[in-house]
């Protein structure tokens, strides 16, 4: 049996005894996935927390044979990147609506243009640097979370759609989109990138 | 490698490898312990009085866990961690009232009421200590009995090595598990000469049960009701000295027309 299935039995068996050996099993793996999904260690660290016990709550709550006949692995990547994605949300449902006035009716929310702070100039800094994890970050969350499964986690194509819950056909021009912007973006780097801003993703 | 329908003409070759090199990041230390508290999984400790002095005795959800006696909390903590593979951390909470009590008289018949958290252990050593948690206070079984009770009668030597791995003595009382030869054996929470101070405590005079051994004498026998009892068996503790009719086997005894006594089921 191989590794994966060993551990759901157990799990299903004996699901508080197995539970801490499947955080430790898995926790490097999530924690690195948050942390590219999310680019800095604390998110990451709240990200992890929050998928697991969610996991934990999850299959508390489901008979023996669903916890055997779970995908683990691609089960845990789903819920961390849900768990990434609603935190995303959150985070930008918290900011002040853009309409928003103070008492004496003036708008709260002034549109300053502050260039370093638009995707755009974070893509033109990861481009200026050659760096794949910005320019990965760069990337609109369709393309991202597929690139990252795909190639950063490694994980086979097929995991990649049962963990996005795509078809596989999605999956894999998703990846090789996100493949070619990139290759795209680092080779305009390398010839000084100077050239005109061309459409990331086609 | 072998392209598959989604991997690019060649010159992504470069991408491709900037992708599969960039770091990955290891789960920081504090990552499992946050978990594991969170729902409800995490082991915690408290530091308490015994009759071997302090212990230290630690419990999950599922159940006492570990007691030991260590020269500091972080002794405890790292031995824990060594033999359990998890970590455990002071418990800011008063540990359960049965537990507080058995800590001040180890004859309390309510270790029934007791979960322990046996995780780890084998079928046959899980068996082995519930086992011994029958023995009641007062009392001593030897290796053999407990072979017998649990189906394995030839893993005498099998049980004594699980009784040694016992991760919560006191509470699962290994100390009432003698040799069959009297000897009062080994003992793995401070060694022979804290296994008969515990017994002392339990009211089990060691020297008798000894000085019995040493003449051979393996039961004692009932002689009103015929029956034939381990030295220790409540049921001939009570009854005068004169009623008590030794036997060197259960052979003996059984052709002398005694039955074995219901209560501490010796060999028969």
């Amino acid at each position: 049996m191989p590794q994966e299935a060993v551990l759901e039995a157990a799990l299903a068996e004996d699901l508080e005894g197995c539970f801490e050996r499947m955080v430790r099993e898995y926790q490097d793996r999530l924690y690195s996935f948050a942390h590219r999904l999310a680019g800095n260690p604390e998110d990451a660290e709240e990200i992890t927390q929050d998928a697991f016990v969610r996991a934990y709550r999850a299959m508390k709550t489901y008979p023996a044979e669903r916890i055997r006949a779970l995908s683990l692995k691609a089960w845990l990547y789903q819920i961390t990147l849900n768990v990434a994605r609603n935190r995303r949300r959150r985070k930008n449902h918290k900011l002040v609506s853009i309409d928003a006035r103070d008492g004496d009716g003036r708008a709260l929310f002034e549109p300053e243009d502050d260039p370093g702070s638009r995707p755009d100039s974070r893509f033109e800094e990861g481009r200026r640097r050659a760096d794949i994890a910005t320019l990965v970050a760069a990337l609109p969350e369709r393309y991202r979370s597929a690139l990252i499964l795909r190639y950063m986690e490694g994980l086979r194509l097929e995991e990649v759609a049962a963990v996005l819950k795509q078809p596989l056909g999605t999956v894999k021009s998703n990846v090789h989109r996100a493949v070619n912007a990139l290759r795209e973006a680092l080779s305009n780097s390398r010839r000084g990138g100077a050239m005109a801003r061309q459409e990331v993703v086609s | 490698m072998k392209h598959d329908a989604a991997t690019p003409a060649p010159d992504t070759s470069g991408v491709l490898r900037a992708l599969r090199g960039s770091p990955s990041h290891r789960a920081p230390a504090s990552l499992l312990p946050a978990v594991l508290s969170r729902v409800g999984l995490a082991d915690l400790y408290w530091l308490l009085d015994s009759p071997v002095g302090a212990v230290y005795i630690a419990a999950s959800p599922a159940g006492i866990s570990m007691v030991s006696r260590a020269k500091s909390a972080r002794e405890f903590e790292r031995r824990f961690e060594r033999l359990r593979g998890r970590t455990v951390s002071r418990a800011e909470s008063r540990p359960p009232t049965v537990v507080q009590a058995l800590m001040k008289n180890l004859k309390r018949r309510d270790r029934a009421k007791l979960q322990f958290d046996l995780r780890g252990l084998s079928e046959f050593e899980r068996a082995v200590l519930m086992k011994a948690l029958e023995i009641p206070g007062g009392e001593v079984r030897p290796y053999s009995w407990i072979a017998r009770e649990i189906g394995h009668p030839e893993a005498v030597r099998a049980v004594g090595t699980a009784l040694g791995k016992n991760p919560v003595p006191l509470l699962i009382p290994c100390h009432r598990v003698v040799r069959a030869d009297g000897t009062i054996g080994k003992y793995s929470m401070g060694g022979s000469r804290v296994k008969r101070a515990l017994l002392e405590v339990e009211g089990v005079e060691p020297k008798t049960i000894e000085d019995l051994a040493a003449r051979g004498i393996r039961y004692l026998g009932n002689e009103k009701g015929r029956w034939y009892c381990y030295p220790t068996c409540g049921g001939t503790l009570s009854l005068a000295r004169s009623n008590k009719v030794p036997f060197h086997s259960a052979g003996e005894a059984l052709a002398a027309g005694y039955h074995p006594c219901e209560a501490c089921r010796p060999a028969a």
